[in-house]
């Protein structure tokens, strides 16, 4: 999995009901693809936060943009795609390896600041934390091992300094 | 806090009575008993009023706002009753109505169970509403209701639906009949720029041949008179859209009519020729472009939209507003100045003359020539009600319209059987009006059921069945773009619709020939008891134009019908 060129959105919006339905809706209709979405409970619990990656032409996003923000249930939306923010994302991979190449893998994984979870016989788990592009980087790296699985949280964000997400 | 036992019914039905309700239009099912049972138990002064199928009820509600301007209630039951009211609510939505639709539910704890009668319709109007709700509990019931008419009334307006599970309308009420309204994420613009305005008044005044386009907002916001007063002001010739008409009277010398795909042939010359073009409350809809692409390149284009998602939708506009329509025209009033349009008016004044609508009232009955003599014998003034198709383009060309409100046609979703059901509701919102509805053959047999309502209530509403026995646009395109091969539009076996007015206790009038129109619509008109349909046998192939074919450029405009066998390119663009 390659993160492609991506926008990333930040949503602010209240927790009800029906509300990533309403949002998804307004991407599929127009032929955007969502390929990144982390919600989670924001500080005031009346509210979410979503993180939204989404691909598709740079024309007529902007628009599209302003309908998801006047929906009802959508306080507002903001594309940090070029703004000054810090974006995360966790992965966690299984791969099948043996005596024979653990002494590599553990190397590469070192060389990610990964963390080995899980480690058997034929298997170990690392967890990875990072800019989605050093999680692809890894993933390029450790696929000369046969991966048995793979997850990804999808990126989270927030606005640098004094800036509002 | 105020605290009085009821069940939520009583409580849905007190709040709809505080929000003015006049009218419900439904009908009946086993999830909404407790709703309807309320409006007997709180002496409710609401009006019910009983359909024969969903849909109607949807339609009727919409055709009670568009008539009146004010929201519209109607209430269905659950599963099959709900998914019956879709297309009202397509409609209402595409065509910015406020609509409250309330429909009942399963009971909660049974959702998504498969429920007897039990449809997500929460979900499954999700693209169709400006807004939705599905209720929990019955405290909820007062902040929901004043939120819905708050929302389908405000900014651009919309359908809003709230879904009742039958225990929370059966439930017991216990909270504030006075609840606030909780929607941090809903604004509205209710300012203006001046700066915007004055920057778009230096525009304008660079103009020699500027043209204002004016769409629904204008009339939403009621900005129709302070429009005439800054057209005149200006001296700026006024296009208003198929569903604009009446934002601007179309009798009045600076009216250019409607543009568009079968609007008038100076109105779209008219857009191929401005320097600048100042759209106030129109949504750039691909009938009026052709060819976005090639839309009004060499002009000017200024966007006024209190909607900000339309602007650069379809067109980027060199200078824009996010504003009511009314705030802005009162505002740019303000600024404007008299602009020396002499020479383009005259330019205009030679295109109305030579490209006027024109039909020939000699030879087989048409229905340019009925809906003619209803403009004239009306002088104007009544309320018309279109449904869609051939009829509908040449009642909006030969019916004109000085007055908002007054010409109600389903524009955006294009929905055959809007007309009988729309009309009616008109008819309840207007009752001292005259009400006429200009159907097709084909759209009057999707809800001419409602003649049953018209009948019932004695609505005084003129059905006028256009009838060609054709689904007449449909085969106009297979005649001219697809070698005239005829599949799926020829309407055998329609009933003789006289007989069937009749059925229902209607006053019914055939109408055959050319000669007959006067005396039989004269009729019609004077006829004031109770509903009555006239069946006019229609030229069964005659075409409508002006025609810019799908997609075209406006400048590709057909203006009179080509020679028979002349061979045209398909059009690429949507319907």
């Amino acid at each position: 999995m390659k993160s492609k060129h991506v926008h990333t959105l930040s949503v602010y919006v209240s927790n009800k009901p029906g509300v990533l339905a309403r949002i998804a809706q307004t991407f599929s209709r127009r032929g955007y693809n969502i390929e990144s979405l982390v919600v989670s409970p924001a500080m005031d619990g009346n509210f979410s936060r979503m993180t939204i990656g989404v691909s598709g032409s740079p024309e007529g996003l902007d628009q599209i943009l302003r309908q998801v923000s006047k929906l009802i249930d959508v306080i507002r939306c903001t594309d940090h795609t070029y703004d000054d923010v810090v974006i995360k994302e966790m992965g966690l991979i299984k791969i099948a390896v043996d005596s024979g190449g653990r002494g590599e893998a553990l190397q590469i994984a070192e060389h990610f600041g990964c963390k080995t979870i899980d480690l058997t016989e034929e298997s170990m788990i690392l967890q990875v934390v990072g800019d989605p592009e050093k999680i692809d980087a890894l993933v390029e790296m450790i696929e000369k091992f046969t991966v048995i699985e793979l997850i990804r949280t999808g990126k989270v964000l927030l606005a640098r300094g004094g800036t509002t997400t | 806090m105020e605290k009085i036992v009821m069940d939520g019914g009583q409580a849905l039905i007190k709040c709809l009575e505080a929000e003015g309700v006049e009218y419900i239009f439904g009908y009946s099912g086993g999830s909404v008993i407790p709703v309807f049972d309320a409006l007997v138990t709180t002496n409710s002064k609401i009006k019910f009023v009983l359909v024969r199928h969903e849909q109607g009820a949807a339609h009727m509600a919409d055709g009670y706002a568009r008539a009146t301007g004010k929201p519209a209630v109607c209430l269905v039951t659950s599963g099959p009753g709900a998914t019956n009211i879709i297309t009202g609510l397509l409609t209402a939505h595409m065509d910015c109505v406020p609509m409250i639709a309330l429909t009942g539910q399963s009971v909660s704890w049974m959702l998504g169970k498969d429920a007897f009668q039990e449809a997500d319709i929460f979900n499954i109007t999700m693209p169709v509403v400006k807004h939705s709700y599905l209720l929990k509990t019955a405290n909820e019931i007062p902040r929901t209701i004043r939120e819905a008419f708050h929302i389908a009334t405000t900014g651009r307006p919309g359908p809003v639906l709230i879904d009742i599970p039958k225990d929370v309308s059966a439930g017991v009420f216990t909270g504030d009949l006075h609840a606030e309204m909780d929607i941090p994420g809903y604004t509205i613009t209710d300012s203006i720029a001046v700066e915007h305005v004055k920057e778009i008044a230096g525009a304008i005044s660079k103009s020699k041949r500027p043209l204002l386009l004016a769409g629904h907002g204008v009339t939403i916001s009621g900005a129709s008179e302070p429009l005439r007063r800054l057209a005149e002001k200006m001296n700026i010739p006024v296009l208003t859209t198929l569903l604009g008409k009446g934002a601007f009277p179309e009798t009045h010398e600076l009216s250019l009519g409607w543009p568009g795909m079968h609007g008038t042939a100076y109105g779209n010359k008219a857009l191929c020729a401005c320097d600048l073009l100042l759209n106030i409350g129109s949504r750039f809809d691909d009938r009026i472009l052709g060819d976005p692409n090639c839309f009004c390149r060499e002009a000017t284009v200024i966007h006024v939209d209190i909607d900000p998602a339309e602007i650069g939708k379809m067109i980027q506009p060199d200078y824009h507003c996010v504003a009511d329509a009314k705030l802005f025209i009162e505002e740019l009033t303000k600024h404007a100045e008299r602009l020396e349009t002499g020479d383009w008016l005259e330019q205009l004044d030679t295109w109305k003359k030579k490209y006027p609508f024109k039909f020939k009232r000699a030879g087989s009955l048409k229905m340019q020539h009925i809906i003619d003599e209803f403009y004239k014998l009306t002088a104007g003034k009544a309320i018309v009600v279109t449904d869609v198709g051939q009829h509908q383009m040449w009642a909006g060309q030969f019916y004109k319209t000085d007055h908002p409100n007054n010409f109600l046609s389903s524009g955006g979703a294009g929905t055959m059987g809007f007309g009988v059901p729309a009309a009616l509701g008109a008819q309840f919102g207007r009752p001292d009006e005259t009400v006429i509805t200009f159907c097709g053959d084909g759209g009057f047999q999707m809800t001419g059921f409602e003649l049953a309502t018209a009948a019932l209530y004695k609505l005084p509403v003129k059905f006028v069945v256009l009838n060609n026995h054709y689904l007449g646009m449909v085969r106009q395109w297979q005649e001219l773009f697809y070698d005239d091969r005829k599949i799926g539009v020829d309407l055998e076996g329609n009933p003789d619709f006289v007989k069937l007015a009749e059925a229902y206790g209607i006053k019914g009038f055939n109408l055959r020939r050319p000669g007959d129109v006067k005396r039989i619509v004269k009729a019609a008109l004077d006829y004031n008891d109770g509903p009555c349909l006239i069946n006019c046998e229609v030229e069964k192939t005659d075409n409508v134009f002006p025609m810019v074919p799908a997609g075209k450029r406006l400048e590709e405009m057909i203006i009179e019908a080509p020679r028979a066998g002349k061979k045209l390119e398909r059009p690429t663009g949507s319907t």
